[in-house]
């Protein structure tokens, strides 16, 4: 079968040399609810809005922040289930690098890794690319990172960034923000602060997602109440 | 006689004081006819890792070349030298690859950790590592070089006392054995460089 006539991938350019495939693939993104990362000099933050369609869902089981090693943790916009994918993936880069160094595995050597495997489903046969778009954050040897990943496989690291529904916004929020002084409780209050803005309803601990690594390299997904300990901070 | 005593080895490491030190005899034999005496067993990885090989010959060279390429890939991906704790690791995991038919070596490292303090690791012949913070031995003489270390070595020497203890715990050790010494090579490392010294010894 996958040798088949029509075999080849499915990402195919276009005349005008465009790969249609990876737009729609970022309209997925778009389409998502938002996500954002903030990196502080002391650590990075990164957040996510998690609005379940309807109340009879128990939101207590949704987790939309993903640890991938102890010093690292990603969330996304998209389409949750191909996020799963990339982080049992990344997981298992994460073990095998550990294996052979005894190290854990920086965070570029990881986002290099997942945009591998992002990049290859871009031009493999038979398979579409991701419909998510990774913000990924870590703290190792050389600091605190935030990087994205798109579905193309490009990735970029970020002082600040947001991503998925109404991301244009958030960032012109988050571009105001910004101070390269910001310690990780003020990166904590601004990314809070940037979900609010753009939050369809009242935001509380139960319909965002909050996670943290900071120098002491522990990769933290916030807890509810701390969670509303914050918001009432900001409030 | 086993394969690692076909071509004779000898070879000590030792910490100093903010420095380290690997010895190895430079005989390359085959049994008892001895080939050269300028063979090459001791590598520096970068400024900071030093790795020596003892064994058989063929599998020394190999294992050496691909650690090369594994060390280049390395600085090429993460764009930084590997870690002498990651090196080490690295070696004994490549060795544990080939579990079942292993490299017939049993490789010695010394090197200083980012903050110059000394790291000395030995491992088997198929990758289980052995960390010291004293000297290790290796090759088909390990036992002799291990009598004269325990006796002569002292903590805290500094690097020209390593030399010489490393020198005269080699030289005495392969008095003992046919299959090692004619002429030795030390290394001495501390963070400010590496020096090569080339020791005559017996050529009998």
């Amino acid at each position: 079968m996958a040798d088949g006539a029509y075999s080849f991938s499915l990402t195919t350019f276009s005349p005008s040399g465009k790969l249609v495939q990876i737009e729609y693939a970022l309209n997925a993104v778009a389409a998502g609810s938002t996500s954002l990362g903030i990196r502080a000099k002391n650590g990075v933050v990164i957040a996510t809005e998690k609005k379940a369609p309807t109340i009879l869902i128990d939101e207590t089981s949704l987790q939309k922040i993903c640890m991938l090693t102890s010093s690292i943790g990603a969330v996304y916009s998209g389409m949750g289930p191909d996020f799963r994918v990339l982080v049992a993936k990344g997981r298992k880069a994460a073990q095998a690098y550990f294996r052979i160094y005894r190290e854990e595995i920086p965070a570029l050597q990881l986002v290099r890794e997942l945009a591998a495997v992002m990049q290859e489903f871009t031009q493999s046969g038979g398979v579409r690319p991701f419909g998510i778009s990774l913000l990924l954050a870590g703290f190792d040897h050389a600091g605190p990172h935030l990087y994205q990943v798109d579905p193309s496989g490009s990735f970029v690291a970020w002082k600040a960034n947001a991503i998925g529904k109404n991301f244009v916004n958030a960032k012109s929020f988050l571009e105001k923000r910004l101070n390269d002084e910001m310690e990780l409780e003020d990166a904590i209050h601004t990314a809070l602060l940037t979900l609010k803005e753009g939050f369809d309803g009242l935001v509380d601990e139960h319909n965002i997602e909050i996670a943290v690594v900071s120098d002491d390299k522990r990769f933290r997904i916030l807890s509810p109440a701390e969670i509303k300990d914050y918001l009432a901070e900001v409030d | 006689m086993s394969i690692s005593q076909y071509n004779g080895s000898a070879m000590i490491a030792m910490t100093g004081k903010g420095c380290v030190g690997i010895a190895a005899d430079r005989r390359l034999g085959i049994r008892n006819m001895t080939k050269a005496c300028d063979f090459k067993k001791v590598f520096q990885v970068n400024d900071k890792i030093l790795v020596g090989f003892s064994g058989l010959a063929t599998d020394l060279q190999t294992l050496e070349q691909r650690l090369r390429m594994r060390c280049n890939m390395y600085k090429l991906r993460e764009e930084r030298e590997i870690s002498i704790e990651a090196f080490g690791n690295l070696v004994a995991s490549m060795q544990y690859e080939k579990r079942f038919g292993y490299y017939f070596v049993e490789p010695v490292i010394a090197g200083l950790k980012a903050d110059n303090s000394p790291y000395l690791m030995s491992s088997d012949i198929i990758g289980a590592q052995c960390f010291k913070d004293d000297f290790v031995v290796a090759g088909d003489t390990a036992e002799t070089l291990f009598g004269m270390c325990e006796s002569v070595y002292r903590p805290d020497l500094g690097p020209e006392e390593l030399f010489e203890v490393l020198s005269q715990c080699l030289l005495s050790g392969v008095d003992r054995d046919c299959l090692a010494g004619w002429g030795a090579t030390v290394y001495i490392m501390t963070p400010e460089g590496v020096r090569e010294t080339h020791l005559k010894g017996r050529m009998d």
